[in-house]
C-alpha cells in the first residue's frame, strides 16, 4: 500500500499585496503612468498591477541615484555603509517568512526552496557584503579602490530576491548607489525589499526598483548617466547590452545562459548520483542557468542509472508551490512553458525519447512534469540550448576524455557536474572542465563567498567571494 | 675591392612554429625612418589569421596543461634567447624608428628584463588571485584562475619591441596561446622576435605572429569565433566600438592596457573556476 501525502499549505496570512504599485524613486512610490498585472503562474490569480517604466522613470531613477552618491553614500565611511548592509540583512530574516510567500506566490516556486534557499541565501549576501564594506583595500584592486557611481541592475525571474541580493549588497558595499530593475513576471519581492530599505533607514535615492519589461531594460542599458550595467538573463540579451555599451565608459558583468553536463563516471556513488542528478535539473523548475541539463554517463552504468533515476522522478511532488510538501512547483509563465514545449517536441522530432512519470497536472497555471529525452545525441537541440525547465537531456560517454570532450562541446561554460568516489578522477575532471563552477559529488550549491560565473559564452566576470566584489570597484589594473 | 652586398632577410609569418609566406601572396613596403626601403613583410589575410587560429587551438591544451615551472622556464629561455640577440634587435629597432642607440638599447633590456619579470608570475598568480572560501556547509570549496585559451593581441605602434613583448609574455604566461598582430608600421623587430621564439623551446602555435594591417585584421580577429580573448592596446581607438561590437558575438574578453608590467595583464586573460566538495566520512 501507499501513503499519500496530505496537503500542507502555507498560510498566505503573512503577505499583503497591493493592488496596484508605482515605482521606487528617491526614497518615495512614484505612480506609474502604464500598468502591466503580475499573475500567480500556479493559479493565473492576477496578484497585482505593475508599473511600466519608461524614459521619464528611469532619468528620475537615475537622478536620484546620483544625488543620493554625491549628497549622502559616497561620503559615509565603508563603516557606515557597512551597518545599512547589516541592519538589511537583519530585516531580510526577521521577515524571512513574508518574503518567502511572496516568493513563490509571484514565481511559482515550492516554499520549501524559497524558504530554506532564495530568503536565507539573500540575507546571507547582504552580511558577507556588509563586511566588506570597510575592508575595500583589501579587495586586491589596490589601496584606492574605488566606486563606479550609479549602477543599473537587471535581474531575472527565476531566483527574484536572491538576484536582487547578489546585485545590490556588492554594489551598495562597494559605495555605488543602485537603479534595478526586476523581471516584468516577478517584481512583488524587490518591491517589498524597498520597505525594507524603508525600515533600514537607507538614504533615499541609493535603492531605486523601476519596474517593467525589456523596454526598460534597454532604457537602463543606454542611459549616460549610468557608470556600471549588472545584468543577469540570457546570452542573447547579454550580447545586445554588451554590443549596446560597445564603445562607451560603461563596465559591465554579464552572468548568463548555460548548458551544464553532469558528468556520472562508473565508479560513481549510484543513488547518491541519481540525488544529485535530480537537484541538479529539477531544482526551481530547472529554472537555473547553471541547471545540471545535461546527464553525461558512462556507457557501463547508464541502463541501470536511467531506471533509478526513472524511479526516483516517480517519487517527485509537483503541484501547489505554498505546500510544504512540493518539489516542483509551477512554471513561471505562459511563454516560458511555450518554450519548453517547443523545444522538448524538437527533442521528440529530432529522434531522442522522452520519459515522464505518471502524474497528475493542475488544470489551472502552467505545469510541465519532470521529463528526461535518452538517446540524445551531441547535434540535438535539446542537447544544444538551454530549454530553462525541468527536462534533462541524457548522453552516453565510454572513455573519460569522451565524457569531457561531451560536457565541454558548448558554446555555454557556467557550471558542470562531476561524479566519482575517485579523488585523482574528481581533480581531473575539474581541471578539464570548461565552466566558472564545478560542483564534484554535489550540484546547485550556492554561497556569498563562493564566486559565481561562467566560462566562454556564459557571461563576464564572477558573482560572490572576492573576485565578485572587485567588478564593483575601480582600479583594477587592465582598463 | 668592390663592397660587399648585404644579404638581406626575407621576413614571413610565423604560424604553429614555421615561417610561412602569407597565402595572399601580398606584402607592403617598410622604410626606415631616412625613407629608405628596407624590407618587404607579408600582408596577412583572413585566411593567414584563420590558419594561426588553428595553430593556437591545438597548442592550448598541450600548453595550459604544462607545469607553471615549466613554463616559467620557457619564458625565461625566451629572454636569455633575446638576450644573446641585444645587438641584431637594437640595429633594427635604430634602422627601423630612428632613436638613438641609447634608446633601442634601454627598450631591448626592458624587453629581456620584463620577460624575467612575467617568467617568475607563472607559478604564483595562483597564489595571488586564487582562495578557499568559507562556505556555509560542510564543502571544500576553492577558487582558481586558469588560462582563458586562445587570445588575440594587436600591438601598439610604438616601442615595436617592448610593446609587443609586454603583450604577449602575460598572454601565454597563464597557459594561453596567442596570435599576435605586429605593429603595422615597425613590425620588424617582432618578427624577429619570432626567431628567437622558435629557438627558446615554446612549443609549436603557442605564440603565432601576423604582420599587415590592422584596420584589415582586427575585424576579423573581434569576429572570430575560435578567440576567446583580444589585447586591443595597439588597436586604432577609431576602432574600438567596432572591434568591441564584433568581439560581442562570442563575448569575447576585450581589454586594453597602460601599463607594461602588472600581473593585471595575467589575469585579464584568465577565468575563475571555483570547485565544491563535500567534506565527510
Amino acid at each position: 500500500m501507499s501513503f499519500e501525502y496530505a496537503p500542507a499549505p502555507e498560510s498566505r496570512a503573512s503577505v499583503s499585496i497591493k493592488p496596484k504599485y508605482g515605482h521606487y524613486i528617491g526614497g518615495k512610490f512614484v505612480a506609474g503612468e502604464k500598468h502591466f498585472p503580475t499573475i500567480n503562474p500556479a493559479t493565473e490569480e492576477i496578484l497585482s498591477s505593475i508599473a511600466l517604466g519608461g524614459k521619464k522613470e528611469i532619468d528620475a531613477a537615475v537622478k536620484a541615484a546620483k544625488k543620493a552618491l554625491d549628497l549622502h553614500w559616497s561620503k559615509l565611511s565603508g563603516r557606515e555603509r557597512g551597518k545599512y548592509l547589516f541592519r538589511i540583512a537583519r530585516i531580510l530574516q526577521e521577515r524571512a517568512r513574508e518574503f518567502a510567500v511572496l516568493e513563490s506566490l509571484d514565481n511559482g516556486k515550492p516554499i520549501r526552496e524559497s524558504r530554506d534557499v532564495d530568503v536565507p541565501l539573500a540575507a546571507a549576501h547582504f552580511f558577507y557584503h556588509a563586511g566588506w564594506a570597510d575592508k575595500l583595500e583589501y579587495a586586491g584592486v589596490g589601496t584606492n579602490a574605488k566606486a563606479h557611481g550609479v549602477v543599473g541592475q537587471i535581474i531575472p525571474w527565476n531566483f527574484p530576491l536572491l538576484m536582487l541580493a547578489w546585485k545590490v549588497a556588492p554594489a551598495l558595499a562597494t559605495g555605488n548607489t543602485v537603479v534595478l530593475k526586476p523581471a516584468e513576471t516577478t517584481p512583488l519581492t524587490a518591491l517589498l525589499f524597498a520597505e525594507v530599505c524603508e525600515q533600514a533607514g537607507l538614504p533615499a535615492g541609493v535603492v531605486n526598483i523601476v519596474t517593467g519589461d525589456g523596454s526598460t531594460g534597454a532604457l537602463i542599458v543606454n542611459h549616460p548617466g549610468i557608470n556600471k550595467i549588472a545584468f543577469t538573463g540570457s546570452t542573447e540579451v547579454g550580447k545586445i547590452i554588451a554590443q549596446a555599451v560597445a564603445g562607451t565608459s560603461k563596465s559591465v558583468t554579464l552572468e548568463l545562459g548555460g548548458k551544464a553536463a553532469n558528468v556520472v563516471f562508473e565508479d560513481a556513488a549510484i543513488d547518491e548520483s541519481v540525488e544529485g542528478i535530480v537537484n541538479g535539473i529539477f531544482f526551481n523548475q530547472g529554472h537555473v542557468c547553471c541547471a545540471g541539463s545535461r546527464l553525461v554517463i558512462q556507457e557501463s552504468i547508464s541502463d541501470e542509472f536511467i531506471k533509478k533515476l526513472q524511479k526516483r522522478m516517480e517519487k517527485i511532488r509537483v503541484g501547489d508551490p505554498l505546500d510544504k510538501n512540493t518539489d516542483l512547483g509551477a512554471i513561471n509563465s505562459r511563454a516560458q512553458l511555450d518554450k519548453i514545449k517547443e523545444l522538448t517536441l524538437a527533442g521528440d522530432t529530432e529522434g531522442a525519447e522522452r520519459w515522464s512519470p505518471e502524474c497528475a497536472l493542475p488544470t489551472k497555471g502552467f505545469w510541465f512534469a519532470p521529463t528526461i529525452f535518452t538517446g540524445v545525441t551531441q547535434s540535438h537541440r535539446i542537447a544544444r540550448e538551454e530549454i530553462f525547465g525541468p527536462v534533462l537531456s541524457v548522453l552516453t560517454f565510454r572513455t573519460p576524455q569522451e565524457g569531457i570532450d561531451k560536457a565541454n562541446n558548448t558554446p555555454f561554460g557556467l557550471s558542470a557536474g562531476v561524479w566519482s568516489e575517485k579523488g585523482s578522477k574528481i581533480l581531473w575532471a575539474s581541471q578539464k572542465l570548461k565552466a566558472g563552477v564545478i560542483w564534484a559529488n554535489t550540484f546547485n550549491k550556492f554561497d556569498p563567498t563562493s564566486p559565481f560565473g561562467g566560462y566562454k559564452e556564459s557571461g563576464w566576470g564572477r558573482e560572490g567571494g572576492r573576485h565578485g566584489l572587485t567588478a564593483y570597484l575601480k582600479g583594477v589594473t587592465h582598463e | 675591392m668592390s663592397k660587399r652586398i648585404d644579404v638581406k632577410k626575407t621576413y614571413k609569418l610565423f604560424i604553429g612554429g614555421a615561417f610561412p609566406r602569407t597565402e595572399s601572396g601580398r606584402t607592403y613596403e617598410v622604410k626606415n625612418s631616412k625613407g629608405i626601403f628596407i624590407a618587404n613583410p607579408c600582408m596577412a589575410s583572413r585566411k593567414d589569421l584563420k590558419d594561426a587560429v588553428v595553430a593556437a587551438r591545438a597548442a592550448q591544451t598541450g600548453w595550459s596543461q604544462a607545469t607553471a615551472y615549466n613554463r616559467g622556464q620557457i619564458l625565461y629561455r625566451i629572454a636569455e634567447m633575446l638576450e644573446g640577440r641585444r645587438d641584431q634587435f637594437i640595429a633594427e629597432i635604430c634602422e627601423l624608428t630612428g632613436v638613438t642607440p641609447k634608446k633601442a638599447s634601454d627598450e631591448v633590456e626592458a624587453s629581456i628584463d620584463l620577460l624575467v619579470w612575467y617568467a617568475g608570475w607563472t607559478d604564483k598568480i595562483s597564489a595571488l588571485d586564487g582562495a578557499t572560501n568559507p562556505v556555509a556547509g560542510p564543502y571544500y570549496n576553492f577558487t582558481i584562475p586558469e588560462a582563458l585559451g586562445v587570445v588575440g593581441f594587436i600591438a601598439p605602434k610604438k616601442s615595436p619591441l617592448l610593446g609587443f613583448v609586454a603583450g604577449v609574455a602575460p598572454i601565454i604566461a597563464s597557459g594561453n596561446t596567442v596570435i599576435a598582430l605586429a605593429s603595422e608600421s615597425a613590425p620588424l623587430p617582432a618578427m624577429s622576435f619570432a626567431e628567437v621564439i622558435a629557438t627558446s623551446d615554446v612549443p609549436s602555435g603557442v605564440i603565432n605572429i601576423l604582420t599587415g594591417k590592422s584596420t584589415e585584421l582586427a575585424p576579423w580577429f573581434a569576429s572570430h569565433m575560435d578567440i576567446d580573448g583580444l589585447d586591443i592596446t595597439g588597436l586604432d581607438t577609431k576602432l574600438i566600438t567596432e572591434i568591441k561590437v564584433a568581439g560581442a558575438q562570442n563575448l569575447k574578453r576585450i581589454h586594453s592596457f597602460k601599463e607594461v608590467a602588472t600581473p593585471g595583464r595575467i589575469l585579464a586573460f584568465m577565468e575563475s573556476k571555483t570547485v565544491w566538495h563535500p567534506i565527510g566520512i
